[in-house]
């Protein structure tokens, strides 16, 4: 198994008193779906660089997508190691086979991606936060969306897996009209021949899809060929930075929803999309923003306590005080974000494809399962 | 659903059957030939999708990307059958197994160090872009017509090239008694090498088309795969006919059974539900297929026992 060492103290002089934080990333760096991986790890490791601090230490291993890797590797990290805090998993799966056991030994978990209805409703936890957002949030406001938009008859697909079945109840949950159909495709199918003639077939007047990843590259681009121009929505992980520059053309003028975007106007995003930039060479993603706040979450609250102190540090996290590149930052009862959803469309600036918000879909929205967790 | 609807499924399962079928012939062959299991082949698809994405961003040529294609993936599959295959000729089929894994291992992390993790542009060709009128008002995008008849045509000529040829007629010697056709003065090291890299072009060429219509990414090869070894089982193993029909029935079981089931559970359960249930039956569909074949013919369709 190979062991990055990613040692951001590198002036730490034996002897120094100040408190060192070990953090044990968890993330896709192999495989596919290793874009996604790759972006969170690359936006928090900026953040950390940006900060200069010395009292921070980062443990990278890549966990393969596969569950049984990112369980070995987290019993890895928290009893060989002994990291103070956990973060990096992007697999709703791989989350729910890791964060309930390393919480239950007392350790912090930061989620930059993954957030399953089951971590935040009854299974929330106060060792766990989410940085980016429950499963449900952006499928929720493309059912608002797709209300404002005036649709009437939408027709859905998503994979049969957790996370497929997760957001077309959360599409459903804000969406008031009919639907023109609702199909389950098989997770991985990279041919969507089939049920795009099922839409054809249909008297829909728009599709909602959750592909994550190549297949919704595939999709896209089978969609756009296929002569059938009903309007599209998403969420936004079939349009991020990686993924839009394969699709091409076919998603331009695509409407997708997401929680940060790279225009959100404030200065801190501006200053982190610029610098992303100069760092790699690429445009961020989302996962670059979440992986971004997620380090800056974990900085703000080792300035107001000791991660020796669980008590004091789950309060500091709590505060969430930290500049978001999301502009307004807080969290729910069940340590999951309240945020605005945005409403997005796929454009193409020069030679890259990219997004621009359109307009907000939610204003300060919270996910529907906090109610569920104990206080 | 109505008869419109009904050919236009019947396509797309075509089209999905003779895109498999180019996977399939090259496993079967090389199987049927040199009795090697190649799960590297998978690769094989992934490189000719690679080298067209990259010839295609280069030139913006989709001919020379195909060719490209072609190219590269007879060359990878000349070099692995000289450097590691040839070794495993006399070894149980374990030791080809792991050692054709460890190739899926070195081929997707080589891809990702050449070419980034994050998947590659590759587009159809604007003169087969966009849909096309057929009888019957039936709408059907232009790209999986020629497909389809690419698929047609490269099967075609594979049979020819096997049936009516003296390349042909050594790969079928090769088949029937190996050691008996090395005695017989054919040179079987050049055979075996013939038959690996045109394996490996029909998986490349496979991969490009398809890589026109999905993701070029890490890893692309491993579904497909999957799914070939489905086709040459239910086909027979070695036999190139039973891979063409075992081919056409897997993609047309798939594809109407992902559109026909969740509509007969319809009629029984409430929407969401049969969308869930039919799905989760569709998926095993191909499956249970095989496995009905192979209850009532365990060499498969055209197998010889």
């Amino acid at each position: 198994m190979k062991h990055i060492l990613l040692a951001a103290a590198l002036a730490a002089t034996a002897g120094m008193a100040q408190a060192e934080v070990k953090v044990g990333m968890i993330t896709t760096l192999s495989g596919g779906g290793a874009g996604l991986g790759i972006d969170v790890r690359d936006g928090f490791m900026l953040a950390v660089k940006q900060a200069g601090r010395d009292d921070i230490e980062v443990l990278i291993e890549d966990d393969q997508r596969k569950p049984d890797i990112a369980v070995q590797l987290a019993d890895e990290m928290i009893q060989a190691e002994d990291v103070d805090v956990l973060t990096g998993i992007i697999w709703s799966n791989l989350a729910m086979a890791v964060v309930p056991a390393a919480v239950a030994q007392g350790k912090f978990y930061l989620s930059p991606n993954a957030g399953p209805s089951a971590l935040a409703g009854k299974g929330c936890h106060p060792n766990y936060f989410n940085v980016a957002w429950q499963n449900d949030n952006l499928h929720e406001a493309a059912g608002a969306y797709a209300n404002s938009a005036g649709y009437a008859n939408s027709f859905i697909l998503a994979p049969n897996y957790p996370a497929g079945q997760d957001a077309l109840t959360g599409y459903k949950r804000f969406y008031e009209s009919d639907l023109a159909g609702e199909v389950y495709t098989k997770l991985g199918q990279t041919d969507y021949a089939a049920e795009i003639a099922q839409i054809r077939a249909s008297d829909a007047d728009s599709v909602f899809f959750f592909l994550p990843g190549g297949m919704g590259i595939s999709f896209l681009k089978q969609y756009a060929d296929s002569g059938v121009d009903l309007p599209l929505i998403g969420p936004a992980f079939s349009f991020d930075q990686g993924i839009l520059q394969a699709v091409g053309d076919a998603a331009l003028g695509v409407v997708n929803t997401s929680q940060w975007n790279k225009d959100i106007d404030t200065p801190a995003n501006a200053e982190f999309v610029e610098s992303f930039q100069a760092e790699y060479g690429r445009l961020p993603s989302l996962y670059a923003s979440q992986g971004f706040d997620t380090a800056n979450l974990l900085m703000s609250a080792m300035d107001k306590a000791d991660v020796a102190d669980a008590d004091a540090f789950r309060a500091a996290l709590t505060d969430a005080d930290f500049t978001s590149t999301r502009g307004d930052f807080a969290f729910g009862p069940n340590r999951h974000p309240v945020q605005d959803i945005y409403v997005r469309e796929v454009i193409k600036e020069g030679d890259v494809y990219t997004n621009r918000i359109l307009d907000v879909a939610i204003e300060d929205h919270a996910d529907a399962y906090a109610a569920e967790c104990p206080q | 659903m109505s008869f419109v609807f009904l050919v236009e499924q019947v396509l797309n399962g075509l089209q999905f059957g003779v895109m498999l079928f180019l996977m399939a012939a090259g496993l079967t062959l090389i199987f049927g030939v040199m009795g090697l299991i190649n799960l590297a082949h998978g690769s094989l698809y992934m490189i000719g999708a690679f080298a067209a994405a990259a010839t295609a961003a280069a030139t913006g040529s989709f001919l020379l990307a195909l060719a490209a294609a072609l190219a590269a993936s007879a060359l990878a599959g000349a070099v692995i059958e000289r450097l590691v295959i040839r070794q495993l000729y006399d070894r149980d089929h374990l030791d080809q197994v792991l050692a054709t894994f460890a190739l899926i291992l070195i081929f997707s992390e080589g891809a990702r160090w050449v070419f980034g993790s994050f998947p590659l542009y590759l587009a159809i060709p604007e003169a087969l872009s966009g849909p096309v009128t057929l009888p019957f008002g039936i709408e059907y995008p232009r790209y999986r017509l020629a497909l389809i008849g690419i698929g047609l045509a490269v099967a075609a000529g594979l049979f020819w090239l096997i049936s009516s040829t003296r390349i042909g007629v050594q790969i079928r010697a090769g088949e029937a008694d190996r050691e008996m056709i090395g005695a017989l003065g054919v040179d079987i090291d050049r055979l075996y090498l013939l038959v690996f890299a045109l394996g490996a072009a029909l998986a490349g060429l496979a991969g490009a088309l398809i890589g026109a219509i999905q993701s070029v990414q890490v890893g692309m090869g491993e579904p497909v795969l999957i799914l070939a070894f489905v086709v040459i089982v239910i086909g027979g193993i070695g036999s190139i006919r039973g891979a063409f029909i075992g081919a056409l029935l897997v993609g047309l079981t798939d594809t109407l059974g992902r559109v026909l089931l969740p509509g007969l559970f319809g009629l029984l359960l409430d929407p969401a539900a049969a969308a869930s249930v039919g799905a989760s039956l569709a998926s095993m569909a191909i499956y249970i297929l095989m496995a009905g074949v192979l209850i009532a013919r365990p060499q498969g369709l055209f197998g010889s026992a």
